[in-house]
């Protein structure tokens, strides 16, 4: 132990990261080089960004995953507001459970849950689609959702709305002025990340998405799986760096507040 | 009435959020169990019995018996490369790196949760194919070409699911390791305990809370996953993950699907409510001397 100094945990740390982002670091500088076998010397090309403007599949379903995420990102924080609220502002009987009930949609693997949703969708006629892959991603979004505006509810005291109320103002007016300005941070760091689960999800779009209709995941797969082209490390590159874009503005907003 | 009022509104509160979770998770879970005892998909008129076929072909062939294995191994191998790998991370984050840098690496850890974890599989397909990264740095120092094609093997599986899941380990070892009162490890130096000995002695056992939750967090998926194992595995990738996707996509026999689903579904269970046994006991005995 004595050898082990801060330095070589430095050391170890950074190799770690380069562990976790050199793989997609190196799909991405491949995005930008000519050959399409990814062979060395590198040369910069845009031909494959270009190449993604022509591709009408890949730009369809790019269409729906906005769609979804942004659908999703509606419903699921809606949700997660009046729930988290539930849980954190009232007491009553049976909220262990609901709080227990949330982690189902986390913990059990999605293709379990994929295959559970196509079966019961087929059976009561709602069958595959984007309403059937919408309701699936509001299902696994909304825990974290309200896991992530509970955590900032808990931070906050209820004695504010309490004064509120009791100076004369409704419950409307106290949500309105007191306890959302309060969530606020909270709320859009959960729309964020609704968006984000929903834009990124693959099993269960793959599994309810029916012959004709995909997602950027679903695409992404298939084209995967067919051989791969060059065309994926650009739309990689694109979606990739979208995420981590929204996932600093995220984290920033969480931390400020 | 107000009492009424109140209990309504905490009604009108949760009800869509739980009725929602009931229409997408526990009645389709619950339907998966319907499903996995019959002949066949009660969907289009079609005319089914009840069986218990579905779940006797998985246990009377030895097939899927070796599958089971391999998939439990491949949890198995992940979940402690993980802790391996991520635990001495952690332990830099918390206890070592200061200041800024540890906020920027605490950053770079979590924001992979952000990502496609398809996109990051494909990643490594590119690093670790014949014609890739590693082929052309091998080639450039002059080493015989092919000798480290790993893509399609068992080993690329791991590689990459070990990358998927390392973040969650890291970040749940390194909230109970953060959690660790300085003090105490300072209290076990000056009463003469050497470092190695106030590791293992305090800082370790104080931290196996988080260790559990992270490998917690990484078996039951990685045991089940069945996308890294088909983008990096090829024909080395056929796990209990894949043969569930095939029995959907390819083969269309959705009701042994759902008795494969739910077999893994149980396992998963028991591993949760055992260990939610273990997290409880270990969280008292994080609470320290108590």
């Amino acid at each position: 132990m004595r050898r082990l100094t801060p330095a070589s945990f430095v050391v170890y740390a950074g190799l770690v990261l380069v562990f976790l982002y050199a793989p997609v670091l190196v799909m991405m500088a491949m995005s930008f080089n000519r050959s399409p076998l990814y062979q060395l010397p590198f040369q910069f090309d845009l031909r494959w960004f270009v190449a993604l403007t022509h591709n009408q599949r890949l730009l369809q379903a790019t269409g729906n995953s906005v769609l979804l995420a942004l659908a999703n990102m509606v419903v699921a924080t809606i949700l997660g507001v009046m729930t988290a609220l539930a849980l954190a502002r009232h007491q009553f009987r049976g909220k262990t459970l609901l709080n227990v009930l949330l982690v189902p949609p986390i913990a059990i693997p999605w293709l379990i849950l994929a295959i559970a949703m196509l079966l019961l969708f087929n059976f009561v006629g709602l069958g595959r689609g984007l309403p059937s892959m919408f309701i699936g991603h509001v299902a696994v979004s909304l825990p974290y959702a309200v896991f992530v505006i509970l955590a900032r509810l808990s931070g906050t005291e209820s004695t504010l709305e309490e004064g509120a109320m009791s100076l004369g103002a409704g419950p409307w007016t106290t949500f309105f002025k007191i306890t959302l300005p309060l969530m606020l941070p909270g709320v859009i760091a959960a729309a964020l990340f609704s968006f984000t689960v929903s834009f990124d999800n693959f099993v269960i779009s793959y599994f309810l998405a029916p012959p004709g209709v995909s997602t950027l995941p679903v695409e992404i797969y298939s084209a995967i799986r067919k051989g791969f082209t060059p065309e994926i490390n650009a739309i990689s590159t694109i979606t990739f760096a979208f995420s981590m874009l929204l996932a600093v503005f995220a984290v920033r907003l969480v931390r400020e507040a | 009435m107000r009492a009424l009022r109140r209990r309504l509104g905490l009604i009108s509160l949760l009800f869509p959020s739980y009725a929602w979770l009931a229409f997408a998770i526990f009645a389709p879970l619950m339907m998966m169990l319907v499903f996995s005892f019959l002949s066949d998909v009660p969907i289009g008129g079609r005319s089914v019995h009840w069986t218990a076929d579905n779940y006797t072909k998985f246990l009377s062939k030895a097939f899927y018996f070796k599958l089971s294995v391999k998939s439990i191994r491949m949890g198995l191998l992940t979940t402690a490369f993980c802790v391996i790998v991520g635990y001495p991370m952690a332990y830099a984050i918390a206890k070592v790196i200061r200041g800024r840098w540890k906020s920027a690496m605490f950053l770079l850890v979590i924001l992979p949760f952000w990502s496609s974890s398809l996109i990051r599989a494909y990643s490594w397909i590119i690093v670790l194919r014949q014609e890739g990264v590693i082929n052309s740095l091998v080639l450039a120092f002059h080493l015989p070409p092919g000798s480290v094609s790993i893509l399609f093997t068992f080993a690329a599986v791991i590689i990459g699911l070990v990358h998927a899941y390392l973040p969650y380990v890291v970040l749940t070892i390194y909230v109970s390791l953060d959690r660790i009162d300085d003090t105490l490890i300072q209290a076990a130096q000056s009463l003469g305990a050497n470092r190695l000995q106030s590791f293992l002695r305090v800082t370790l056992p104080l931290s196996l809370p988080g260790v559990l939750a992270g490998a917690i967090l990484t078996f039951i998926p990685s045991t089940g996953s069945f996308m890294e194992p088909r983008v990096l595995g090829g024909t080395s990738g056929t796990v209990i993950g894949t043969i569930i996707e095939d029995q959907f996509v390819s083969v269309f026999n959705w009701t042994f699907g759902a008795a494969l689903a739910f077999i893994l579904l149980v396992v998963v269970g028991i591993i949760l409510a055992a260990s939610a046994q273990a997290l409880r006991r270990a969280q008292v005995f994080s609470i320290g001397g108590r």
